[in-house]
């Protein structure tokens, strides 16, 4: 007899079980990442309860959400509380930290994938959204909230009802000057910002396996942009050399044994999928949001939609108060739209890849005058390799600030923030009212389209600058 | 965490949906390390605007917020669940809820009623007329009741029975001890692990 075939996420589920419920199951967690915003008070709880951190070999710490990314700033009062409260933590309880400083700091999901920790076949959680993104290994990755990281804590697993799951392919190739970002944003244009609700969404589809590791990464990090629990792509060669020789990777015949195990996790062949959208590569394009959600965006060729074209009432209201809040005519050609600010950075796109791409463009250019433009890589070992590849100079030569790695204007948090009205070309993933700072203005791009914007002064591609 | 079982209160609508973590509690409230005083950081962004509903005396010390689809949507803070909990709620009502959110509700005690869409107008309009109608949840029913409506909603076993006795979430897996250990046992020697003091 042979078993019934799975996909990808259900196996990845069934081989984390510890115990089922009816209504949940137990989940064993592989590597829970932990930084300075949500632990505080999950380690409060476990010191009050008087409980062990049970596995601290599993547990990796990190700042990154509130550090200051100009060298010449320093942490306000409040977030060197926060730092200072995580270091104790860490000390308290045996947890490894890799503070604002050192060589292996950075956003949490860039380093874990860096440093080899983020491994095909994984559980792997954080207080943290975004967690998603170490699902383009081929791992179930997902963001808790802090009552759920002092349960990983103390218990080293989790508990989740069993989801949906949901397949996203991406068939055919995609355009040239379509990004991994676009393939994002494409997606969560088409199926909505609740289109992947309650889901476990794999990618799959002939765009996404020709995807780089750092590109998959982009598409799997806005997964929760689309509503979904997780996102994740089949592990495969691509997978498996980006891996192999990384300072946590399995060695030798271990790597062999890992490799058995992981070439045995891709959704079989007959397996059934409770959700699937298909989208075709080729009609992908650059995008830009317009609006205060990352579903609200436009193909760069075009204009800001009148709201009162929607046919859906509550689309038509939330159209109005973006177009309002984003101080926008509907109408209005996208590359009509001028920037006060560039932001290259966040987990979505500030791993070495989006940071070429995006030097490419300015090299040997100059930024507008008047844009305040700036790149905060992903981890102190970007920043460093950039360096060395000469991508720090490109930028700061065409005269953007070159930073600290952490997570910045992403979430505004420190001292990066937009001002009132200040508009912004940014690579992050979510556009909400305020959320680079209050007042401020977001608009979701690739690191390509940032970097030619910062260069143009308003929205364009590469091909269009001179 | 304590106890529901039972909440009567009146409501405020907030009729927008895909209402997001960053609004409901912005990031310049998350860099406190303690658990309390989050409730004054309650849609901070939005009370600025003297028409914004929280800001309507009439609703002061509603217990109850109704608000559209998708609530809760973006980051995993729980600090968004504590500030409508130290604000004085105790219920959300919604047609839908992001995941992470609504784990986070769960986690402390603040309870989610997941209501179709015309329930969830018919509701806000019985209050924009009458910001003195009572709604009334009953968890161990999984009811909920008023402006004449009476609709059962969605509460699995396992949350419901948290919920009526306050259950602490980790000495409930702590039970499982055994199989966590068992489970440890038989994972694969190969997997990561970061050497600690
Ligand atoms: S870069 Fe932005 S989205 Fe990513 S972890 Fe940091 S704050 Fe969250």
């Amino acid at each position: 007899m042979t078993a019934a075939p799975r996909t990808l996420a259900e196996k990845l589920w069934d081989a984390h079980a510890v115990a089922r419920g009816a209504d949940a199951d137990l989940l064993y967690v592989d590597l829970h990442l932990v930084h300075e915003v949500t632990s505080p008070q999950a380690f409060d709880g476990l010191r009050r309860a008087g409980r062990r951190l049970r596995r601290p070999d599993l547990t990796l710490a990190t700042t990154d959400h509130n550090t200051p990314t100009d060298p010449r700033d320093s942490p306000d009062a409040l977030s060197a509380l926060q730092l200072e409260a995580l270091a104790a933590n860490c000390r308290e309880f045996g947890v490894r930290l890799y503070p604002l400083g050192h060589a292996g700091q950075g956003i949490v999901h860039v380093i874990g994938p860096q440093l080899g920790l983020t491994q095909p076949g994984m559980l792997i959680v954080c207080g943290d959204s975004h967690t998603s993104t170490h699902g383009a290994f081929g791992a179930l990755a997902f963001g808790i909230g802090t009552s759920e990281v002092e349960h990983v804590l103390a218990t080293q697993t989790v508990r989740r009802e069993r989801p949906a799951t949901m397949s996203v392919a991406v068939e055919g190739r995609a355009p040239p000057g379509v990004t991994a970002k676009d393939i994002a944003l494409g997606i969560v244009r088409r199926i909505g910002t609740s289109g992947g609700r309650g889901a476990l969404v794999e990618y799959r589809g002939e765009a996404i396996r020709a995807l780089s590791m750092d590109g998959r990464m982009t598409v799997c990090n806005m997964s929760i942009e689309a509503g979904a629990r997780a996102g994740m792509v089949a592990p495969d060669d691509t997978t498996f050399r980006y891996v192999e020789g990384r300072p946590h990777a399995p060695r030798g015949a271990d790597w062999e044994r890992a490799l058995d195990e992981w070439r045995a996790l891709p959704t079989d062949t007959g397996a059934r999928f409770d959700r699937e959208v298909t989208i075709d590569a080729a009609g992908l394009r650059p995008y830009v949001t317009w609006g205060t959600d990352p579903a609200q965006s436009s193909e760069i060729d075009g204009v800001v939609p009148d709201p009162d074209a929607f046919a859906d009432a509550a689309a038509r209201e939330k159209a109005h108060r973006a177009l309002r809040y984003q101080g926008l005519a509907p109408g209005t050609p996208i590359r009509e739209i001028a920037v006060d600010a560039v932001f290259i950075g966040s987990c979505t796109n500030a791993r070495l890849e989006d940071l070429r791409a995006a030097a490419d463009v300015v090299r040997g250019r100059r930024v507008a005058a008047g844009v305040r433009a700036l790149v905060v890589p992903g981890s102190a070992q970007v920043r460093a390799d950039a360096e060395r590849e000469g991508l720090a100079r490109a930028f700061t030569d065409a005269g953007f600030d070159w930073r600290l790695p952490g997570c910045s204007m992403c979430l505004g948090m420190n001292p990066d923030v937009l001002r009132p009205g200040e508009r912004c070309a940014s690579t992050s993933n979510r556009n909400f009212e305020g959320r680079q700072g209050p007042g401020g203005r977001t608009h979701l791009v690739s690191p390509a389209v940032a970097a030619a914007t910062a260069i143009a002064g308003r929205f364009a591609l590469p091909e269009d600058l001179s | 965490m304590k106890a529901v079982r039972r909440i009567a209160g009146r409501a405020v609508p907030l009729d927008r949906r895909d209402v997001d973590t960053d609004q409901i509690i912005p990031s310049d409230w998350l860099k406190r390390i303690g658990r309390g005083g989050f409730g004054e950081g309650l849609f901070s962004a939005w009370r600025r605007d003297p028409a914004f509903v929280l800001n309507d005396p009439r609703y002061a010390g509603a217990t109850v917020l109704l608000a559209g689809a998708n609530f809760g949507c973006g980051s995993s803070r729980e600090h968004a669940a504590w500030a409508l909990e130290d604000a004085g709620f105790a219920v959300v009502v919604a047609p839908s809820f992001a995941d992470i959110f609504r784990t986070n509700c769960a986690s402390i005690g603040l309870v989610t009623v997941e209501l179709g869409e015309a329930d969830v107008a018919a509701l806000m309009r019985a209050v924009e007329r009458d910001p003195r109608t009572e709604l009334v949840v009953d968890v161990a029913a999984r009811t909920i009741a008023g402006a004449g409506i009476a609709r059962a909603f969605p509460l699995d076993d396992l949350t419901r029975t948290r919920l009526l006795e306050g259950l602490d979430d980790i000495g409930l897996s702590l039970r499982e001890e055994d199989a966590i250990a068992a489970y440890e046992r038989s994972r694969p020697p190969w997997r990561p692990a970061l050497a600690t003091r």
